[in-house]
């Protein structure tokens, strides 16, 4: 095992498939020359050259869309997103080409591509630049959604969508990308979609996430274990679509309390879904209703205590554990 | 001797652009307020005091001074991120722009948009935009209701040169254009969007974006506020006369990095290429040189000018430092503008004030 960041497991993933791979090829805004705005591709332009490393206007929209157009004929174009507030403007093409590439040529026309970039809040960049960008990809049946939280499921996720024949939105985290954590040494490690992890295993109550919110999440639980001996089970989706259902079935069977922890707005959120999921499929094994902990419903507030308030903690999280617990 | 001092008179004129000494010196003194405002920030975001993103308009303040001093106060102004000195320029008063930057409630946008989103609806400076492109079709927006209630007004609207790419830029464009729409589109060309040469992602010289939807566009050289002056008062005359939008491709330069966590030069631009155009063309410079020229300014003047201009901007950072943070219950205030006494609006299961129930 090897210790890198977050930003470097996603350079090595997008360096290991493009030699894999020659149809596969890096664009947006700053990629090339700048080595990215967040530097997950440096030293990329160097190792493959400008046919492969492409640095883009300001043109998200039309970049998306080219980016379809590229893996309708066969392409597998990794499309980065300086953030996915920025996508925001691309998503006709997301919505509209790429989800439903496949489905209304019959099969005909496939669309292997990734969109990626970090999503969610980082620190007081207020409203336009602190979404979390779940729900309007993972809505549109057509689109996988992916969301790694350490290191190691950057690499091996990364990896994973770049090989997947669908569209893939891949969501990283500002705040992550310095996050340390061992990586295998394999040289193709790569990690299936819709295969979830128990980051730490409890039976008192079950914590699901995504994203970010994983390292909130296992704060959370060990203080409380630490604290009071509560264990909680740490259940990170990693992907929401292909979502590993069973995963979050077979925690909640055996704690039978769960909080679903999540960045973004609650309504229609990640952790509704989830919610209905477990009262349709294991109702008889919930001893609470299940509680969601997410950021509170306003746009992101710039005043640091404002943002504070609004965002989702390992505080509320325990508050949230020790209600469903009745405690 | 008649012949000689109208030589003379006509020379000073020329120089000048055809712009009085007393507008030009009020120039030097806004810009020397803008840049010590600027400083001051980028002192404040060091210790702290700023978060986030903070774009400074260092070496770019010609395009705040002389693009909004020749508009009215009903005139409107509407701009991207890096805003701090046209919502100065456009009247907020440099206190309650520090205080945004700081987070705090007494600044125009209540602490809750900080530097990127600036407003104040009474000065009419309609924000301080973080998508790049997003503010230009608001600005056609915002002209069309100054057309639709045939007001005698006009939006000025403010772009980086990375926003000419944009999809919505065009379509903004091409409907001002129909519509004869009174706005004026300003692109802050500094060459750059973030690490890229606007040359990497454009074929074409900005002009003719405009031009290719039969909108008239001007360059000009925005380091030298008084041409860039003279040319605002007349396009700003041209639109208030019902001639359609305008669109100018200021040339101008960012003196600092990108944002105040970028490099101020790297693979993108070097440091000679920086230190050329800090040297030759900084707006305060040439601006001072030119009025010292014609005898119009001496350097206890300037002085004066550059001292208040620092105690300005030392009053703003004391006032934006000494400023409250927001009440935790502004949080939800604002979201709507109506809270409807049926259904429910907010739905995070969070302790929330009564009014957001
Ligand atoms: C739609 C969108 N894409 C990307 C960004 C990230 N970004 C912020 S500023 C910027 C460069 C803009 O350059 P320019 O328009 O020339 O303005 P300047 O910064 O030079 O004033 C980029 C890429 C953004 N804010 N919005
Ligand atoms: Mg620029």
């Amino acid at each position: 095992m090897a210790v890198m960041t977050y930003r470097d497991a996603l350079n090595e993933a997008l360096r290991e498939e493009m030699q894999r791979d020659g149809d596969v090829f890096l664009m947006g805004e700053e990629v090339a020359e700048y080595d990215g705005a967040y530097k997950v591709s440096k030293g990329l332009l160097n190792a493959f050259g400008d046919r492969r490393v492409v640095d883009s206007p300001i043109s998200e929209l039309g970049f998306a869309g080219l980016g379809v157009g590229a893996a309708m004929t066969g392409l597998r174009p990794v499309i980065e997103f300086m953030t996915f507030n920025f996508s925001i403007l691309a998503l006709d093409q997301v919505i509209n080409s790429a989800a439903k590439m496949h489905y209304m040529t019959n099969g005909q026309i496939g669309c292997p591509i990734v969109f990626r970039g970090p999503t969610g809040a980082a620190l007081q960049l207020s409203a336009q630049h602190s979404q979390a960008c779940e729900t309007y990809y993972v809505h549109a049946p057509g689109v996988k959604l992916v969301t790694p939280g350490t290191p190691a499921d950057a690499k091996g996720l990364l990896k994973a969508s770049i090989r997947d024949d669908d569209p893939v939105a891949f969501m990283e985290g500002e705040l992550l990308y310095n996050l340390k954590g061992e990586v295998p040494d394999d040289d193709d490690f790569v990690i299936p979609l819709g295969v979830a992890d128990v980051k730490k295993e409890g039976d008192d109550v079950t914590i699901i996430t995504h994203g970010k919110m994983v390292n909130v999440a296992m704060q959370a639980a060990q203080k409380m274990e630490k604290d009071d001996g509560v264990m909680a089970e740490v259940v990170d989706l990693r992907t929401l679509r292909p979502l590993d259902v069973d995963a979050v079935l077979a925690s909640v069977k055996k704690t039978n309390r769960a909080v679903y922890l999540e960045e973004g707005w609650s309504y229609v959120g990640i952790g509704a879904q989830i919610v209905s999921l477990v009262q349709e499929e294991a109702f008889d094994w919930l001893d609470a209703p299940i509680l969601r902990v997410t950021q509170a419903d306003v746009p992101m507030p710039y005043a640091k205590n404002l943002e504070n308030l609004a965002k989702p903690n390992a505080k509320r999280v325990i508050d949230a554990c020790h209600r469903v617990m009745y405690r | 001797m008649t012949t000689d001092t109208a030589t003379e008179s006509e020379t000073m004129a020329d120089a000048l652009h055809g712009v009085s000494p007393d507008t030009a010196r009020q120039l030097l003194n806004d810009m020397l307020l803008y840049r010590r405002f600027e400083e001051k920030a980028e002192e404040a975001y060091a210790i702290g005091k700023i978060g986030g993103f903070c774009h400074l308009h260092i070496g770019q303040e010609g395009v705040a001074a002389g693009c909004i001093a020749p508009l009215r106060d009903s005139d409107y102004a509407i701009s991207a991120y890096r805003e701090h000195t046209q919502a100065i320029a456009k009247g907020i008063e440099p206190k309650h722009v520090m205080a945004e930057l700081f987070g705090r409630v007494d600044g125009c946008s209540g602490g809750k948009g900080g530097s990127m989103h600036l407003f104040d609806i009474e000065k009419r400076f309609m924000g301080g935009h973080g998508i790049v492109g997003g503010q230009v079709p608001l600005a056609s927006g915002i002209a069309f209701s100054i057309r639709y209630r045939e007001l005698d007004e006009l939006v000025i609207c403010f772009m980086g040169d990375a926003a000419v790419n944009q999809g919505g830029f065009h379509e903004a464009m091409n409907m001002s254009a129909v519509w004869d729409l009174p706005a004026i589109y300003v692109v802050e060309n500094n060459a750059y969007g973030m690490g890229t040469a606007f040359t990497r992602v454009s074929r074409n010289p900005i002009d003719e974006k405009a031009l290719s939807y039969g909108i008239p566009a001007t360059v000009v050289n925005g380091q030298d506020v008084l041409e860039t002056y003279a040319t605002f008062t007349q396009l700003a005359a041209k639109v208030r006369a019902g001639e359609g939008p305008q669109f100018v491709d200021v040339r101008t330069y960012r003196f600092k990095g990108h944002s105040m966590s970028d490099p101020v030069s790297g693979t993108y631009r070097s440091k000679e290429e920086v230190d050329d155009r800090v040297e030759h063309q900084d707006p305060i410079a040439i601006l001072r040189d030119t009025l010292f020229e014609a005898d119009e300014l001496d350097q206890a003047t300037l002085e004066e000018y550059d001292a208040e201009a620092k105690e300005a901007a030392q009053a703003a950072f004391d006032f934006a430092d000494a400023a409250e943070l927001p009440e935790p219950d502004a949080l939800y205030r604002d979201v709507y503008a109506e809270l409807n006494p049926n259904g429910r609006l907010f739905f995070d299961g969070l302790d929330r004030p009564d009014f957001a129930r």
